[in-house]
C-alpha cells in the first residue's frame, strides 16, 4: 500500500484500476517490480515478443501475397528490429538489473532509438522514428493484451493517472468511464481541477512524481477530501473507504429532502446559491442541486478540443440549452476567458515568460474583436430566451470595461439591423479578479450592472502565487486576510450604489468559507453544482447574526492560518453533521 | 531498411563478428538498429570489418550483396 498527498480538487471517492497515460495519449509504464520479480517481468516481456512477431509474420505474409514482396518487406524488417540482439540486450539489462517493469524498459529503449532516427539529417532515417514507434506500441498491446486506450475511448471504467492533462484531453473524457483523476502536477485552480468539479468526478492534482510507484490495473482510491491518493489499498484501508462512501451517500439522500427548500437562514435571510458551470448538459444537475440559477457559464469548453473554431450557431446552441433548461432562472454568461493555462486549438499568443499576466481573457478577447462578437451575437440572441446576463471576465482598467461594453453594444446594433430578435436589455457586469480592479471599484461601479467577485484569480494576483505551481501553492489561501479585506472593500463600493455583489470563485465551495462571506454581506455566491447542497443546509443551520459574528472576528486575524483555524472551528461548532463528513 | 534486413540475415549466418563503420561510428551487422543508426544512405562510404572463424566467407559474400545493391531493382536508399 502506497499513500501519498496532493491538492483536493473535486470532492468525492472513488476507488477503481489505475489507467495510466503519459504524455503522448496512451498508457506508460514507468513502473520498477520488485527484487525478484524480474525473472517475471524478463518472461512475460519474451512472451509479448513472441506474440508481435507472429503478429508481424501474418501482416508480412498477406502483404506479400497482396502487395507483393516489397511492401511484405517492411514487416520483414520490424520482425528483424523485434530480434534484434542489442535491444534484447538492452531490453533485458533493464528488467534484470534496474528492475523496470517490461512495458517501462520498452518504452525506455525504444523512445532511445526514436530520438536517435528523429534527429538524423536524412530524412530516410527520420522517417524509420515511426516504425521504430510502430514495433514499440505493437509490443506494448501484446505485453497489456489490448489495443492502446486514448482517454477518448477508454475500455473500462478507470481511475485515470497522468503527469498532467491538457484542456483538450479532459474535455474529451467521458465522465460514465473516468471514475476519478490523479495528476502530478496541476492546482485547484487549473483546468483538470475545473473540469473535474464540472464532471463531478473525484479529482487530485500536484501528487509530485509518483508515476514510477503505479501501473495500469493497480487499484487506487482517490480521496478527493482530503486531496489523498492510495495505490494498492490494503482490506483495512479499501473497508474504510466504503464505509465512507456508503456515509456520504446516506447523507447525500438527507441533503436531497432539502433540495426544494430555499437557501435560507434559520432566521429568514434568503442566500441565492447560484451554480458555475462549463458544459451544456449541466444544467440539468443545476436543477437536480436545487440550485437558483447559473452565476457562472464559462464559455471556454467550445474552444477546447475541437479542432476549428466554434461558428456563432455553435456558440448559441450551447448557451440555449443552458437559458432553456434554466427555466427562467438567471444565467450570467461570462464572455471568453481564453489564454494562460486555457487555450483553445488555435494559437492565439505568442509564447509568453509570464502567461498568467499576458495576453489573456479580455485582454485577448479585446485584442481579437472577430472572435469577441462571433460569441457576443450568439450571447445576445440567446438572451431572447430567458433571463440571460453578461460578464466580462479579468477586467483592470475602466478603458478595458468600456471597450468591451462599446463592442457589445455595436454587435446589439448590428443584429437590430439585420432585424434579428433581440434582448435590447441585457444586464453587464464585470468580474472582480485584479486587485487594481477593487481599488478603483467606485470608478467602474456606475457603468455597470453588478460585480461577481472571482476569488481563484483575486487570490492568486493579491498573494503573486501561481496556483499550479505546487513549490508555492500551500500559499495560495483565499482566507488570507488580504484577500479578504479586497472582497470586503468591493462589497463597501458595490452597496453604496445598491449593485449586487456575488461571489464565483471557488472559495464558497467550502461552507466555512462561504458563511464567512455571507457574515460579509454576500448575498448571492456560485458555486460547482455539486457542492451546493451540502451548502444550502450550512445555511439553514445558522442565523444570519452568527455568520456576521463569525464574520467580524475573522477578519480581525492576522493570518490566513489563523482565519482558516477560526472558520473550521466555528463550523464544527455550529454545522457538526457536515465536518463529519470530509 | 530492407537492404538493412537483409544484411543482418545474411550476417546472421556466419560465426564470425561483422562491423560496418561509417565516419568512426561503428555497427554491428546483426543488429539492424544499430546499422539504422548509422544513418548511411546510398553513396555514404562505409568500412567492412569481420573477425573470426569465417571472416573472409563473409567479407565476401556481403561485398558481393553490396555490389549487386542487395537485389533492389530500383533502389532507393542505404547500406
Amino acid at each position: 500500500m502506497l499513500e501519498l498527498q496532493g491538492i483536493a480538487v473535486s470532492p468525492g471517492v472513488a476507488i477503481g484500476q489505475a489507467l495510466v497515460f503519459d504524455r503522448e495519449g496512451y498508457r506508460i509504464t514507468r513502473c520498477l517490480v520488485a527484487v525478484g520479480e524480474d525473472e517475471r517481468e524478463w518472461s512475460r516481456l519474451v512472451e509479448a515478443v513472441r506474440k508481435a512477431d507472429e503478429k508481424l509474420e501474418l501482416s508480412r505474409v498477406s502483404a506479400t501475397t497482396k502487395l507483393g514482396e516489397r511492401l511484405g518487406g517492411i514487416f520483414s524488417a520490424q520482425q528483424q528490429v523485434l530480434r534484434d540482439p542489442h535491444l534484447q540486450s538492452e531490453l533485458e539489462s533493464l528488467i534484470r538489473k534496474k528492475t523496470y517493469s517490461a512495458e517501462y524498459a520498452v518504452s525506455e529503449v525504444f523512445t532511445k532509438y526514436a530520438a536517435a532516427f528523429r534527429k538524423s539529417t536524412s530524412t530516410f532515417l527520420s522517417e524509420r522514428a515511426a516504425d521504430v514507434r510502430d514495433v514499440e506500441r505493437l509490443l506494448l498491446e501484446s505485453l497489456t493484451d489490448q489495443p492502446m486506450a486514448t482517454l477518448k475511448t477508454l475500455p473500462h471504467e478507470a481511475i485515470v493517472v497522468s503527469h498532467d492533462l491538457t484542456p483538450g484531453e479532459t474535455a474529451g473524457f467521458d465522465p460514465e468511464k473516468v471514475l476519478g483523476i490523479c495528476t502530478e502536477v496541476g492546482g485547484s485552480g487549473g483546468h483538470t481541477a475545473i473540469v473535474a468539479r464540472g464532471m463531478e468526478i473525484p479529482a487530485v492534482v500536484g501528487v509530485g512524481n509518483f508515476l514510477h510507484n503505479i501501473r495500469s490495473g493497480d487499484e487506487v482510491i482517490v480521496d478527493g477530501h482530503l486531496g489523498r491518493i492510495i495505490v494498492s489499498p490494503d482490506d483495512a484501508t479499501r473497508e474504510h473507504y466504503q464505509k465512507r462512501r456508503l456515509y456520504r451517500e446516506s447523507i447525500a439522500t438527507k441533503l436531497q429532502e432539502i433540495r426544494d427548500l430555499p437557501a435560507c437562514t434559520s432566521d429568514g435571510v434568503r442566500i441565492e446559491l447560484m451554480a458555475n458551470v462549463e458544459f451544456p448538459n449541466e444544467a440539468a444537475s443545476c436543477i437536480a442541486r436545487g440550485a437558483d440559477g447559473v452565476g457562472l457559464y464559462r464559455t471556454e469548453f467550445l474552444y477546447l478540443g475541437h479542432d476549428q473554431e466554434p461558428t456563432e450557431e455553435e456558440h448559441y446552441q450551447a448557451y440555449a440549452q443552458v437559458v432553456r433548461d434554466m427555466q427562467n432562472r438567471p444565467v450570467v454568461i461570462r464572455t471568453l476567458d481564453l489564454g494562460a493555462d486555457k487555450m483553445g486549438m488555435t494559437k492565439l499568443t505568442e509564447p509568453e515568460n509570464n502567461p498568467f499576466l499576458g495576453l489573456r481573457s479580455i485582454r485577448l478577447s479585446l485584442r481579437n474583436p472577430a472572435l469577441f462578437r462571433v460569441q457576443a451575437r450568439a450571447i445576445l440572441r440567446a438572451a431572447c430566451l430567458g433571463d440571460v446576463r453578461v460578464m466580462f471576465p479579468m477586467i483592470t482598467t475602466l478603458d478595458e470595461l468600456r471597450s468591451a461594453r462599446f463592442l457589445l453594444r455595436s454587435v446589439s446594433e448590428d443584429l437590430a439591423a439585420e432585424g434579428k430578435h433581440i434582448q435590447c436589455h441585457v444586464q453587464v457586469g464585470m468580474m472582480v479578479e485584479v486587485p487594481a480592479a477593487v481599488l478603483m471599484l467606485d470608478r467602474f461601479i456606475d457603468e455597470i450592472d453588478f460585480v461577481s467577485i472571482g476569488t481563484n484569480d483575486l487570490t492568486q494576483y493579491t498573494l503573486a502565487v501561481d496556483r499550479s505551481n505546487d513549490s508555492v501553492a500551500d500559499l495560495y489561501q483565499a482566507c488570507d486576510p488580504a484577500v479578504l479585506r479586497l472582497i470586503q472593500r468591493t462589497l463597501q463600493v458595490a452597496s453604496e450604489k445598491k449593485k449586487s455583489t456575488s461571489v464565483c470563485g471557488e472559495m464558497s465551495t467550502n461552507p466555512a468559507y462561504a458563511l464567512l462571506l455571507v457574515g460579509m454581506g454576500i448575498r448571492t455566491l456560485s458555486l460547482a453544482p455539486a457542492a451546493i447542497p451540502i451548502l444550502k443546509k450550512a445555511i439553514r443551520s445558522v442565523t444570519i447574526g452568527q455568520c456576521e459574528a463569525m464574520a467580524w472576528r475573522a477578519l480581525r486575524l492576522s493570518t490566513a492560518r489563523e482565519v482558516d483555524a477560526f472558520l473550521m472551528n466555528q463550523l464544527a461548532g455550529l454545522v457538526p453533521e457536515i465536518v463529519l463528513q470530509a | 531498411m530492407r537492404p538493412a534486413d537483409k544484411l543482418v540475415r545474411a550476417a546472421s549466418g556466419f560465426q564470425c563478428q561483422i562491423e560496418l563503420e561509417r565516419a568512426g561510428q561503428i555497427a554491428d551487422c546483426r543488429s539492424i538498429l544499430s546499422l539504422l543508426t548509422l544513418g548511411a544512405t546510398q553513396g555514404s562510404e562505409l568500412l567492412l570489418r569481420a573477425q573470426g572463424p569465417d571472416a573472409e566467407k563473409a567479407i565476401q559474400a556481403i561485398s558481393i550483396m553490396f555490389e549487386q545493391q542487395f537485389d533492389e531493382a530500383n533502389v532507393e536508399s542505404n547500406t
